[in-house]
């Protein structure tokens, strides 16, 4: 991927146009764009503004609380968390296998979660952009306008959503935040009655996220040359895959191709992923920016998600979503497979995989059974990764011989697209606003390209220039409550 | 419960809700968004505002104001204070806008360490450096509950804080009662 248009030469004698913040995506990011005088585009970045440092915090903490701590770090696909992280302690805890009823009771919770996860960034957030197309009417270009308009796609977009939210319930104990995993395996399993409960609805859910597919792959066909043009850039790509090739979002080893679709390494052992991957940090954004280290920071970007994961697997192991990604590939030659709004068809035909999953994991005995936790030979570290719905998640922990946390390195999905959200909202920004006058539905187009990706960006942010460099935070009642300066190299406390 | 909102005569004029995520994880937002199917008939009675769910960049004038999230940097302050100008009633929801939540367990570390230990790690050096451009909001020492800097009206417990009281919530408003939330609805975890 290249690095055109990330920093101007002379960016003091240009204009600056922010999209703050970007909106329709779960978290808060922005984008500044740098023109001249006749509009021309000669700087885009997308910044990311999340700084929390759970890494630094999370260490003194006993270890059996991490799964239920870390999973604060998103509300919208908690389970990923959650499950990253009780995969990384079972292997503190030694465990090489769980038993069969923890571990089809955690897939099926993560099912739940790439159910609901999918069902709410299509429908709910970038659906707008899609029925209304990219310029439209900022006042109606919502969920609330496509309920208005579209109210059977809307509602079948809600009760979907509703059903992964209430797999999440059954099997976490709560929708948001639910505490089922632990190390070692899981604290309860399914009873009969939620089982039934569940299996009622389960055959709607697997025909409605047809039609979702099906929705998508005719907006394809109506705007064939727009959709597969929009944001397009080559790209390399990682994500799991299951032993025999087969996509497996819950466990498998990593697998990676370069921007040709050569392998670069498979069925990687993500215990050392360490070996393969490395982290840049550039200085307008506090998320990293992931490389393959046989590339470097500069060659070796990637990207993940269900673009990559539905593209790179060799098969998906449950049949209506194995065809529909035969038809995905197989259309119009294979550019679709490559197009960054691809990724919305992709999305779809892995929410089609999950509700498939569930019925099927809702069929299986083990799902009500007993045998809940396994033992093992303690270890000092561990590390977890999972295929979270928006991309590959790690999860790396150290405990000391007092059950504590000593360290801990977290690289979440949204991390892993930073290079490539930026090279598609360049592409997009080379294409439309280029010597154009900017207006809001040009500048939607930008975030359409961001809302592919599905990032999760967390916490605001706005323009600092119009700020002062010393803040300081006055409460209520006119008293200093805290304040900060920022100095050359970061940061310093005001005297 | 659903009384009320069909009491509501059909022509009066829609509540006007904004919400934001400060430093949050918006699964307080996911929980409002669990009240499900009574989405649909809710939109028939309230407006949205800035949130998640529009492309209304900024809060103007509204009804109600629904903030999920401490302060954890000087924008987060800066959008608070927005909504706290531009709303009749503000509600905190959620542990971390009420008393900082889980973010919070930032503040007995010293943020120059925190920053060091995320951009500089044994594991992954890069070309390193810790993020300083005039872009990025600067973060405060300390994640603070919002109440701390702005009058807050009402306040939604919970981590997050379950469906049924943000419908609670609302469905009192509509009905011109003064919220409460009853035995059931109070949560803490
Ligand atoms: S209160 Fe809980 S659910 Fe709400 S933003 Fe904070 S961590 Fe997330």
């Amino acid at each position: 991927m290249s690095f055109e248009l990330e920093t101007a030469l002379s960016p003091e004698k240009l204009r600056r146009v922010a999209i703050d913040p970007v909106s329709r995506v779960e978290g808060h990011g922005k984008v500044t764009i740098l023109l001249d005088d006749d509009n021309k585009v000669h700087q885009v970045r997308l910044h990311i503004v999340e700084f929390r440092g759970f890494e630094k915090f999370i260490q003194g903490r006993p270890y059996w609380e991490v799964p239920v701590m870390v999973q604060r770090l998103c509300g919208i696909c908690p389970v990923s968390h959650h499950l990253a992280a009780s995969k990384a302690l079972d292997m503190i805890l030694g465990v090489k296998q769980l038993t069969p009823t923890a571990e089809k009771i955690r897939r099926l919770m993560h099912f739940g979660q790439i159910l609901q996860s999918h069902a709410l960034h299509f429908f709910h957030l970038s659906s707008p952009d899609l029925l209304f197309g990219f310029g439209s009417d900022v006042a109606a270009r919502n969920i609330v306008g496509v309920i208005a308009a579209h109210p059977e796609i809307a509602k079948k977009g809600v009760l979907l959503r509703k059903y992964g939210q209430e797999v999440i319930r059954m099997t976490a104990g709560k929708r948001v935040h639910g505490t089922g995993s632990v190390p070692g395996g899981v604290n309860k399993s399914l009873t009969p009655e939620e089982r039934a409960e569940l299996l009622k609805d389960a055959y709607q859910m697997v025909a409605w996220s047809r039609d979702a597919v099906g929705l998508i792959r005719q907006l394809f066909e109506q705007n064939l040359a727009e959709y597969n043009a929009f944001g397009r850039f080559r790209s390399a790509g990682m994500c799991l895959v299951r032993a025999d090739g087969a996509m497996d979002l819950y466990h498998g080893g990593l697998r990676a191709r370069d921007i040709e679709g050569k392998p670069l390494f498979d069925h990687f052992n993500y215990g050392r992923y360490w070996d393969v991957i490395a982290e840049d940090v550039k200085p307008w954004s506090y998320m990293k920016f992931p490389f393959f280290k046989s590339l470097g920071p500069d060659e070796g970007s990637y990207r993940v998600g269900p673009l990559t994961r539905v593209t790179q697997c060799d098969h998906i192991p449950t049949p209506l979503a194995d065809r529909e990604r035969e038809d995905f590939v197989g259309f119009d030659g294979g550019s679709a497979a490559g197009a960054t709004l691809g990724y919305h068809w992709a999305r779809m035909i892995e929410m089609l995989h999950a509700a498939e999953g569930i019925k099927d994991l809702l069929h299986d005995d083990d799902i009500v059974g007993s045998d809940l936790m396994a033992t093992g030979q303690r270890q000092e570290r561990g590390v977890g990764v999972i295929e979270a719905p928006r991309g590959t998640l790690i999860h790396h922990y150290r405990v000391d011989e007092n059950d504590l946390v000593i360290r801990a390195n977290l690289i979440v999905s949204t991390t892993h697209n930073n290079q490539a959200m930026n090279t598609a909202v360049r592409e997009v920004a080379k294409k439309y606003l280029n010597g154009r006058e900017i207006t809001e539905g040009l500048l939607n187009h930008i975030e359409i390209a961001i809302r592919a990706f599905d990032p999760c960006l967390s916490c605001a942010t706005h323009a600092l220039g119009q700020m002062p460099l010393e803040v300081a935070l006055v409460g209520a009642d006119g008293t200093l409550i805290d304040d900060v300066t920022r100095d050359q190299r970061g940061l310093t406390r005001a005297p | 419960m659903n009384a009320p909102m069909n009491a509501a005569p059909a022509a009066a004029r829609k509540l006007r809700v904004a919400t934001t995520s400060l430093a949050g994880c918006f699964g307080c937002h996911m929980s409002f968004l669990d009240i499900d199917e009574r989405i649909i008939k809710l939109l028939d009675l309230i407006e949205f505002d800035r949130s998640p769910l529009t492309d209304i960049k900024h809060c103007g004038p509204c009804d109600l104001g629904l903030i999920e999230g401490g302060l954890c940097n000087a924008e987060n302050v800066h959008v608070l204070r927005e909504f706290r100008k531009n709303c009749k009633i503000l509600v905190a929801v959620g542990a971390c806008a009420i008393n900082g939540g889980l973010p919070a367990q930032r503040n007995h570390l010293d943020l120059r360490d925190i920053l060091e230990e995320v951009y500089q790690t044994e594991y992954l050096l890069g070309r390193g450096g810790i993020p300083n451009d005039p872009e990025l909001p600067l973060p405060l020492n300390k994640v603070h509950p919002i109440h701390e800097v702005v009058k807050v009206d009402y306040f939604l417990p919970g981590c997050p804080p379950p469906a049924d009281a943000f419908w609670k919530l609302l469905t009192d408003l509509l009905a011109g009662r003064t919220p409460s939330l009853g035995h059931g609805l109070l949560h803490y975890d």
